[in-house]
């Protein structure tokens, strides 16, 4: 069985304006120590999928489905119970770390407390700990550098602090969502190589949130693409980088400018994500789709299953996108 | 924290300055002066009162007097007790004052942050409901109107407690005058407490905190709190100071001998040097305790230096 199962996911949340469709239908699978690179654009309902998993979505959201992590269900757990999972056996890092880390608190604080809750140590012996592990995401001079504050750190210092308060439990999932948006490019690189580099150390599986394909291509083992809160393709990253099987797919691949072409213009898909308050009732994408049918408009078929464990949900068939 | 105090003394001494001229060019604008009620008084009497006072000279030489007195300290006679200094009348007053205020101050934090935590953490439940209910309606009733109610509810009527006086301000004397003066902040300070508290724990750094699967009670305290409280403490600085010297309406009311009705008699009285010394007053304080919050503020938010 495989670490993580989640079947059926439905996120929503209710507004004063309605229903807000965030997540529908959405189901993958994660084998320990992989990693699952999850791709769309902004509001495609990426992060409300996995806040989910970790019972960290505001109260206005109703949550359905099934996830099953290492045999427990997560879904509806007792906030006692899902407190001992997190962190301790999944672990999150978020997309801004100047915000996320608690500005009002010293690194050594925010630290020591994920030890001193999960593992009931003292806080001398957290701290020894804590040391450690900012050596393990090499922050230099950790020792005199703990006891600050998350503004003295630059932005991909934080994030390495971010990091190694994440693991500090050596959670068995790493829920990242898009780790390396808020930092420079430089900085993006080394976060990702550190992540790569702590993951075999630690046999982490890792749910990588990104928009960014490159990432994707660069350390993911599977991708999920999704739309509109739709998973519209699942595949081994290779296959779905050699050969698209979505036509949304093929518009991300498309849009990635390239160094060696001389280009007018940066290649876009046009328009504009869908309204997740009133969705309609076929395919999500189907406004934007360069092959769309009549009938994508009206109804979407299940999802199709191909290959070597490749899933894809369109209407068309696959040599016609 | 050392040159930041230099400063900020630098600074407080023209902005007293300032403070005093406006007033004293304010008050002297007012029509009328401190001996316009004396009935049948000879002229050359008159004369001799007003000369004592300096009353004769021009105004500018009476400005000059007066702000060289200051700067030793002396906040001359006043014109309305006549066998009292404006120090010797703010030595009595004020720690009366400063008393109920202290306490009521204290109220203040702990019921109006405390009520404020409690219903931002049960937001649009009963608890968030009857919390700014009763806020609502502390914020609306003036103290005039609330001081009365009291003296007639708990002495009046019950006879728990004495309808006002003093008397070294032991306890059952300054209960009343206590909630009277606490009442309405507690009420503001537990609105401002909510909506503060509320957007705290939408932060993305509290998300973090449930990530890290901390039990809720210690995300509030350790990770919500310190921020939470930055707006409440803008507020409370000049409200201490608001507290601490008091009301005319609970001086009255109560008959507690505060400083509060200085305020008031003072301009009714046109006694110049006691309006001119009870503002220097709050001007003094209010610059102290603005600074004060000044420097908790960098207790309070880290990235906050000077």
């Amino acid at each position: 069985m495989a670490m993580l199962e989640v079947n059926n996911l439905e996120v929503a949340f209710d507004t004063p304006d309605g229903t807000l469709q965030a997540v529908r239908g959405l189901s993958y699978q994660l084998e320990a120590g992989q990693t699952l690179g999850i791709v769309g654009e902004s509001g495609a309902g990426k992060s409300q999928g996995v806040f989910a998993l970790m019972g960290l979505l505001p109260d206005n959201a109703r949550v359905s489905g099934e996830v099953i992590f290492e045999g427990e269900p997560l879904l509806n757990l007792p906030e006692k119970r899902m407190n001992q999972i997190r962190a301790a056996r999944i672990g999150m890092i978020f997309q801004d770390p100047m915000t996320s880390l608690n500005p009002f608190m010293k690194v050594s604080d925010q630290l020591i407390e994920v030890l001193v809750q999960h593992k009931g140590i003292s806080r001398k012996q957290a701290l020894q700990e804590s040391l450690q592990m900012l050596d393990a995401v090499r922050i230099p001079e950790a020792r005199n550098r703990i006891h600050c504050y998350p503004h003295e750190f630059s932005g991909g210092m934080r994030q390495r602090v971010m990091i190694a308060m994440s693991l500090l439990c050596r959670p068995r999932l790493l829920i990242a969502d898009e780790p390396t948006t808020a930092l420079d490019v430089t900085v993006q690189a080394q976060v990702m190589d550190l992540l790569r580099e702590l993951q075999q150390e630690f046999n982490t599986a890792i749910i990588l949130i990104t928009h960014d394909l490159g990432v994707v291509a660069g350390s993911c083992d599977q991708t999920l693409v999704m739309y509109g809160g739709q998973m519209m393709e699942f595949a081994a990253t290779r296959d779905l980088f050699r050969e698209p099987a979505h036509p949304y797919t093929k518009g991300l691949m498309g849009a990635i400018p390239r160094i060696d072409e001389q280009m007018e213009e940066l290649v876009t898909i046009p328009g504009n994500p869908p309204n997740l308050m009133n969705l309609p009732p076929g395919c999500p994408f189907c406004d934007r789709c360069p092959v769309a049918e009549p009938r994508c408009y009206h109804e979407l078929d299940p999802p199709e299953q191909f290959g070597a464990e490749r899933i894809r949900v369109c209407n068309l068939p696959r040599e016609a996108i | 924290m050392f040159s930041f105090i230099i400063r900020r003394l630098a600074v407080a001494v023209p902005t007293i300055l300032t403070l005093i001229t406006v007033s004293f060019v304010l008050m002297h604008a007012a029509p009328g002066g401190p001996f316009t009620n004396e009935r049948n008084v000879p002229e050359a009497v008159m004369e001799n009162i007003e000369a004592k006072y300096n009353l004769d000279k021009p105004l500018w030489q009476q400005y000059l007097i007066y702000v060289g007195n200051v700067a030793q300290g002396d906040l001359g006679p006043s014109f309305r007790y006549k066998d009292f200094t404006v120090n010797e009348l703010i030595e009595s007053s004020f720690p009366r004052s400063a008393y109920i205020g202290a306490w009521s101050f204290l109220f203040v934090v702990v019921f109006g942050v405390g009520l404020g935590v409690v219903a931002a953490l049960k937001q649009n439940r009963w608890p968030d409901y009857t919390v700014m209910t009763a806020a609502m309606i502390g914020v609306v009733f003036p103290n005039f109107v609330m001081a009365p109610l009291l003296v007639l509810l708990f002495a009046v009527t019950l006879r728990w407690l004495p309808a006002g006086g003093w008397e070294g301000g032991q306890v059952e004397y300054i209960v009343l005058p206590i909630i009277a003066m606490a009442t309405s902040y507690i009420a503001q300070v537990a609105r401002i407490t909510r909506s503060s508290m509320i957007e705290t724990l939408r932060s993305p750094f509290i998300r973090t905190a449930r990530a890290k699967g901390i039990p809720r009670h210690k995300i509030v305290l350790r990770h919500a709190l310190k921020p939470a409280l930055i707006p409440v403490v803008s507020y409370l600085g000049p409200a201490f100071v608001g507290i601490i010297t008091g009301s005319v309406i609970i001086d009255q009311v109560f008959s507690t001998g505060g400083i509060g009705q200085h305020f008031v008699n003072g301009a009714i009285n046109r006694d110049y040097s006691l309006i001119l010394g009870v503002t220097i007053l709050v001007g003094v304080l209010t610059i102290v305790f603005n600074a004060a919050v000044d420097i908790l503020y960098t207790w309070l938010d880290p990235r906050v230096r000077y």
